[in-house]
């Protein structure tokens, strides 16, 4: 009966209504389209930019500011400075939140402890600090460690029982001084990202990996750490761009391998302050553009098996496509 | 003659200062089924979770097919087992969550064949085959590609059980496992553990499914407070118990 009236009855229109009409949303587009505008005809119609000056050609017989030997060779010193510290960080950072979440109090407390003075000194006093830190030791090497005091213990006199060595002075400055600065401050960072990256994956996953007859360590690296890395991808993204910014802090190591004192010194020698500083912000903007788009990649890569990424709902409905085909061929449920 | 599979000895367990197994006794034979039935709380889960050693007893002692689990015994005095050993006794022993606890971020045939790969380090194409065939076996031999997040929980739990099965285990060990699904999905799961029971496969499931213990039971056993109040076979424990606590269950969950 109550099926009879469902068919019977037809369908009605579609609803034609007037929108609801939104003022303060035209208002605010308004204002914005007023202020870029603005924005153009300041860059396209102001002098004091000398585009020129920066793409086509600072001094007579030279290329612009931004592509000129010493600023290119600036821009490899940031890029290498921003790979090399990253890695350091994340290898660091790694290690350091495994042992904030061991079950040995002391693994816990120096983890604790690492992170605690990491992030509590500024980067730029690690910095100056790195850079002033050889005055401490002659030389540094691999070997016994204490080996001049075992030695005294024997009655032998100079003790040196170092595999290899190297002066102080000659390898923590410079590059390698700045790398560590950043690389160890970077990894206090890294170890708080990964552990809330472990910690929000269910215990239920360890749980069934281990009934498994899964290694501790072969949940951690093939079950906890690929799920965790859908949380640690998108704050690390985040510590990447920081840290291509950061780099521009080795100018107090001291490092001149690096883009931004490369421009400031041409800022010094021509006395061209604006144009120099916009030829900074263009490189850095395209440094975070490209990064952005290796974080997506990196994103959508971990986000597989989840509904929320693209690629997900992709293979969803090559499935479906795929049920649909076999069910009416073998009419299979 | 019957083999023990699972002798679990005056086992004891305490998580803090709160006593949940205060000396069970349990003795499953190979090839039988064993329900663990008992209101929340009685510690059933507990003492499933200590058959694999994931939790670790305070005192007593389980055996499993003979072996002691997660302790050798040398000269009369217990020594921890390390965690290399207690996984290889884990190998031969599955296990079935409530939760289903899939791997998201791998395809229902990727759950299947990474511990036979990664733990048992057999050859890929031999297990990816075996792996397709289990899923097959328990009727999802058409999401062998899909990732848990798209299949509903009846879907997903089959998948955790035929994970389980691809290790070859002698004992297979359910906790709760359609208490997490919907009332219509709680059917295929049970027929996919009715057909494992069908051939052989020694189980000890911790279930509120009256119907599959009396259907597929050999031993029911009825635990409460942290003790086995009562065991037998469904005919006795479910049609007649004898003590009151069983009484009192029973006549709510009939």
């Amino acid at each position: 009966m109550s099926d009879q009236t469902q068919t019977d009855r037809a369908r009605p229109e579609p609803i034609k209504a007037v929108p609801v009409r939104h003022p303060g949303r035209w208002l605010a587009i308004a204002v914005l389209a007023v202020l870029t505008a603005m924005f153009l005809h300041l860059i396209l119609t102001n002098d004091q930019f000398r585009w020129s000056f920066i793409f086509n050609s600072y001094e007579p017989g030279k290329r612009g500011v931004m592509f000129t030997e010493p600023v290119l060779e600036g821009l490899r010193g940031t890029l290498l400075l921003t790979v090399t510290s990253m890695a350091i960080g994340v290898v660091f950072g790694v290690v350091i939140a495994i042992m904030r979440l061991s079950d040995n109090w002391i693994l816990r407390g120096v983890a604790f402890v690492y992170t605690w003075f990491f992030r509590a000194v500024p980067r730029l006093v690690l910095a100056v600090l790195f850079g002033n830190l050889n005055i401490l030791w002659d030389r540094i090497g691999f070997g016994l460690p204490f080996d001049q005091q075992i030695g005294k213990l024997f009655g032998i006199d100079d003790l040196n029982a170092q595999f290899y060595s190297v002066k102080a002075s000659d390898l923590l400055a410079g590059f390698v001084a700045g790398m560590l600065a950043l690389g160890l401050s970077e990894a206090a960072y890294m170890a708080e990202i990964v552990r809330a990256g472990i910690q929000s994956i269910d215990p239920g996953q360890a749980e069934a990996a281990t009934a498994l007859g899964l290694s501790r360590s072969q949940v951690l690296r093939r079950v906890v750490l690929p799920q965790a890395m859908r949380v640690i991808v998108p704050p690390t993204g985040n510590e990447v761009i920081a840290m291509v910014k950061d780099t521009s802090l080795v100018a107090f190591v001291p490092v001149t391998f690096e883009l931004f004192f490369q421009l400031n010194a041409i800022k010094a020698r021509t006395f061209v302050v604006l144009p120099v500083l916009v030829a900074a912000v263009i490189w850095y903007l395209i440094i975070c553009t490209v990064l952005m788009v290796a974080q997506y990649f990196v994103e959508r890569h971990f986000g597989r098996g989840y509904g929320t990424a693209g690629q997900a709902r992709q293979r969803l409905r090559n499935i479906q496509a795929e049920q649909g085909s076999s069910s009416t061929a073998g009419g299979v449920t | 003659m019957t083999v023990e599979m699972v002798r679990a000895d005056n086992v004891h367990k305490s998580f803090g200062s709160l006593e949940v197994l205060k000396g069970v006794d349990l003795v499953v034979n190979a090839g039988e089924v064993c329900c663990v039935l008992g209101p929340s709380g009685s510690g059933k889960s507990t003492f499933l979770r200590c058959v694999n050693h994931l939790e670790k007893i305070n005192a007593g002692k389980i055996f499993v097919d003979g072996d002691l689990v997660g302790y050798h015994e040398r000269g009369g005095k217990l020594h921890e087992m390390k965690g290399k050993d207690v996984a290889r006794q884990r190998r031969s022993i599955g296990m079935v969550f409530q939760r289903f606890n899939l791997f998201p971020h791998m395809t229902s045939l990727q759950n299947v064949m990474e511990a036979p790969c990664r733990v048992k380090k057999e050859s890929k194409a031999e297990v990816r085959e075996r792996a397709a065939s289990l899923l097959e076996r328990v009727g999802l031999g058409s999401k062998i590609d899909a990732y848990p997040g798209m299949l509903s929980g009846g879907q997903q739990q089959r998948v955790a059980i035929a994970r389980a099965l691809a290790m070859r285990p002698k004992l297979m060990l359910f906790d709760e496992p359609t208490s997490a699904l919907d009332p219509e999905l709680v059917g295929e799961v049970l027929d996919v553990m009715k057909d494992l029971a069908r051939d052989g496969m020694t189980m000890v499931v911790v279930t509120h499914e009256i119907g599959f213990a009396r259907e597929v039971g050999d031993q029911v056993v009825f635990m409460d407070g942290g003790v086995v109040v009562e065991k037998g076979s469904p005919a006795e424990i479910l049609a007649n118990p004898k003590h009151e606590r069983t009484q009192a269950f029973l006549s709510k969950v009939l």
